[in-house]
């Protein structure tokens, strides 16, 4: 049977189990005293039937569906059909895939001969491990229900199971988030690790030549030194265009905080906060046709001729802007956090509001403002859709701002877009650079929110 | 009316007609009072009654509140601080305040000192400000006990000594008059016995204007009491006479402990 039709009959299976404990939890004798009245309430005694004939159905199913696969393969791999068949490999594999999808009528001829053959072979393991896989499901469906059943009696404490149900449902799904994160780290180290094996550690983390274009087969780590792009990464993100956003950001939060009038405020915040909820390509595009060719032409006047409008300038300016509405609303937050009575206590002893700002109030919010900074600072040096338009892809140790730079995220896409095999030191150099930023941003992050938790401490 | 005038020196802080304004809501109604050199005034009632939103008038304090409206007159030394003529900055050096919770910035106890000093100007070296500093602390009653930790932050002093603090914070600057927010509310008795005998030693020097809950405190440092209530200023007198004899009914009342 097919694997929905599967989930939703189990489903249904749960919604008959709960309608039958619920009618029958609600034919229990009526209470003399309180003492005696049920433990659950009937509909209690339902949801705990219910659970008990999905959740161990479902949970099978989820396990099968991994599992069979493999099973059908190994009992297709047994048949006569696959004696003429290569060894374990890329080539096997094909075949095998082919043989699949002619099983199950998604494709109408095989390129491979052997495939033809095998295809009969498939259609009926997988028939007969689905048929396994159903029955096994239904009668787990069934001595689940069979077991709860048992448990409808006025003194079971079906209220406290269905509670613990919920609260493990509710610590699987915050598991998913975690579980995620910690499968794409393993899989960014297991192919960084290829990578490293072809290329040496010191070569890429050191090396001040990025031309993976060119990459010499006797010696890959000599186009593949990823310094250029961390200059470019943190020239961009972390200088250009914190540059831009500290400033104005810091100063937009003090203006609105300290000076703004409640209705001037009630304007500027959401107008600030849309500036947030700009799709970052729109940011990109306006970096790229705007942007780019001003400070092009800008550098033309300036005396530079053949100014590139790929500028690091241009991307770190309008990366900056984007990052404004988070620097200030982190800084307002820490501004605000700072209790009233310090500001009072500077007023009073004839501090203009300036005064204040400057000499009480950014001290104490200080740590906030640095956190805020430096989750901004991680959240710039990702930003891959601004850099991807606007920034080049020539990679170069530069000061100047006119001239063109590139960044870790754009040579990513770069490296992973278009035609290219998954096991070439250029393509899994991408999974060393995502390593690597991933590392930093990382980094950067638990050492802000460090910062954030003890300055929160210090206030209550 | 009460008598408002009970001194021949002319009074250092003088209000007539003074009317407070939350918005719509009224929260002080015609109030005149005065504060003399060289005594401290108390100001009691019940909670609500307006007693801190009048010590609040007194420097402009209430400017930072949006929706606070001041009317009247009140007067520093004949100099009418609601003019436009008034900086509020020199108002605010001459008239001192101490707060309810000791607020002390966090930064080092000479700098918590230093602050007021610094913003007005008054040293030119660092000899001139360590003199300050170690003056006002020794004033406050704070010196011997901070002397050898002056750079340790003004956040770790106990709270007792983060009042007196904030009171060293007030003085650094040379006030003519210190205006305290029921500044012993947030201490434990022998905080609150210490700041008493700070406030009875430092009399001589300024004018004081205390709000306090608490009546045996009015009582015992106080030379006058005005009794606020409901936004009025009911009674204002020596503090001997209200306590001992009061002249009006709701003043009886509240001190001996009928409502409040």
């Amino acid at each position: 049977m097919h694997g929905f039709t599967l989930i939703l009959l189990m489903l249904g299976f749960g919604g008959i189990g709960w309608m039958v404990a619920r009618a029958r939890a609600a034919r229990f004798a009526k209470p003399v005293t309180a003492a005696d009245r049920p433990n659950s309430l009937p509909s209690q005694h339902g949801w705990h039937m219910a659970i008990w004939i999905a959740a161990p159905a479902l949970l099978f199913l989820s396990v099968w569906s991994a599992v069979s696969p493999a099973l059908v393969r190994d009992a297709v791999l047994s048949t006569p059909g696959a004696t003429g068949l290569p060894g374990p490999g890329f080539e096997r594999s094909a075949i095998l895939a082919e043989a699949r999808a002619l099983a199950s009528g998604n494709a109408y001829g095989a390129f491979n001969q052997q495939a033809e053959v095998l295809a009969p072979a498939y259609a009926a393991a997988q028939s007969r491990y689905d048929w396994i896989g159903t029955t096994l499901a239904v009668l787990l469906a069934f001595a689940g229900g069979a077991f709860a059943f048992t448990r409808i009696r006025p003194d079971y404490r079906a209220r406290t199971q269905v509670e613990r149900a919920v609260m493990l449902a509710l610590l699987v799904a915050s598991l998913i988030a975690i579980l995620t994160t910690l499968g794409i780290f393993v899989s960014l180290v297991v192919e960084s690790w290829r990578f490293f094996r072809i290329v040496p550690v010191g070569d890429f983390l050191f090396g001040t030549n990025w031309s993976p274009q060119v990459i010499r087969s006797n010696d890959p780590g000599a186009t593949l030194g990823a310094v250029p792009l961390f200059w470019g990464t943190f020239f961009i993100g972390a200088v250009i265009a914190m540059i831009v956003a500290i400033p104005f950001g810091l100063m937009s939060a003090i203006y609105l905080t300290q000076y703004a009038k409640p209705t001037v405020r009630k304007w500027m915040k959401p107008i600030l906060e849309i500036l947030a909820g700009v799709p970052t390509v729109v940011y990109g595009y306006f970096a790229a046709l705007t942007v780019g060719p001003a400070i092009r032409d800008l550098a033309v006047l300036l005396g530079m001729p053949f100014a590139s409008s790929e500028s690091a300038l241009a991307a770190g300016l309008v990366m900056g802007v984007m990052i404004i509405p988070f620097v200030s609303s982190m800084a307002d937050d820490s501004i605000a956090a700072v209790p009233q009575s310090m500001r009072d206590g500077s007023l009073a002893m004839g501090a203009t509001t300036s005064e204040t700002i400057g000499k009480v109030l950014l001290p104490a919010a200080l740590p906030g403002v640095v956190a805020g900074v430096l989750l901004a600072v991680s959240r710039a040096i990702g930003e891959t859709m601004i850099v991807v338009m606007a920034a080049s892809g020539a990679a170069s140790i530069t000061l100047n701002p006119f001239e063109s730079a590139t960044t870790v995220t754009k040579q990513i896409v770069d490296l992973l877009t278009g035609e290219a095999e998954f096991d070439s030191p250029k393509t899994l150099a991408a999974f060393a650079l995502g390593l690597t930023l991933f590392a930093i941003t990382f980094l950067l992050n638990v050492v802000a929110l460090r910062v954030v938790k003890r300055y929160r401490e210090a206030y209550e | 009316m009460t008598d408002t005038q009970l001194n021949n020196a002319p009074p250092k802080l003088s209000a007539r007609g003074v009317d407070v304004f939350y918005g719509q809501k009224q929260a002080i109604k015609d109030v005149s009072i005065d504060i003399d050199m060289e005594h401290v005034t108390a100001f009691i009632g019940p909670s609500g009654c307006g007693k801190s939103t009048f010590l609040r008038t007194m420097n402009r304090m209430n400017d930072t509140v949006a929706s606070a409206k001041v009317t009247g007159d009140i007067r520093l030394d004949g100099e009418d601080i609601y003019s436009p003529a008034m900086d509020v900055v020199q108002l605010r050096a001459r008239v001192g305040m101490v707060f309810q919770k000791p607020n002390p910035f966090p930064k080092s106890i000479y700098e918590n000192v230093a602050y007021g000093p610094r913003i007005h100007g008054l040293a030119t070296s660092k000899g001139e400000m360590d003199g300050i500093v170690e003056r006002s602390l020794t004033r406050a009653g704070l010196w011997n006990e901070v002397k050898d930790r002056l750079t340790d932050s003004g956040t770790a002093l106990s709270g007792g000594q983060q009042q007196r603090l904030c009171i060293a914070r007030a003085i650094a600057v040379d006030p003519e008059v210190i205006l305290m927010d029921e500044p012993c509310s947030a201490l434990d008795p022998i905080a609150t016995a210490k700041i008493e005998e700070l406030i009875h030693e430092l009399r001589g020097r300024y004018a004081i204007a205390i709000v306090t809950h608490n009546m045996q405190q009015a009582a015992r440092v106080s030379q006058r009491t005005a009794f606020f209530h409901l936004g009025t200023l009911v009674e204002y007198g020596r503090t001997s006479d209200i306590f001992t004899n009061p002249r009006q009914e709701r003043t009886k009342d509240y001190i001996t402990g009928r409502y409040g």
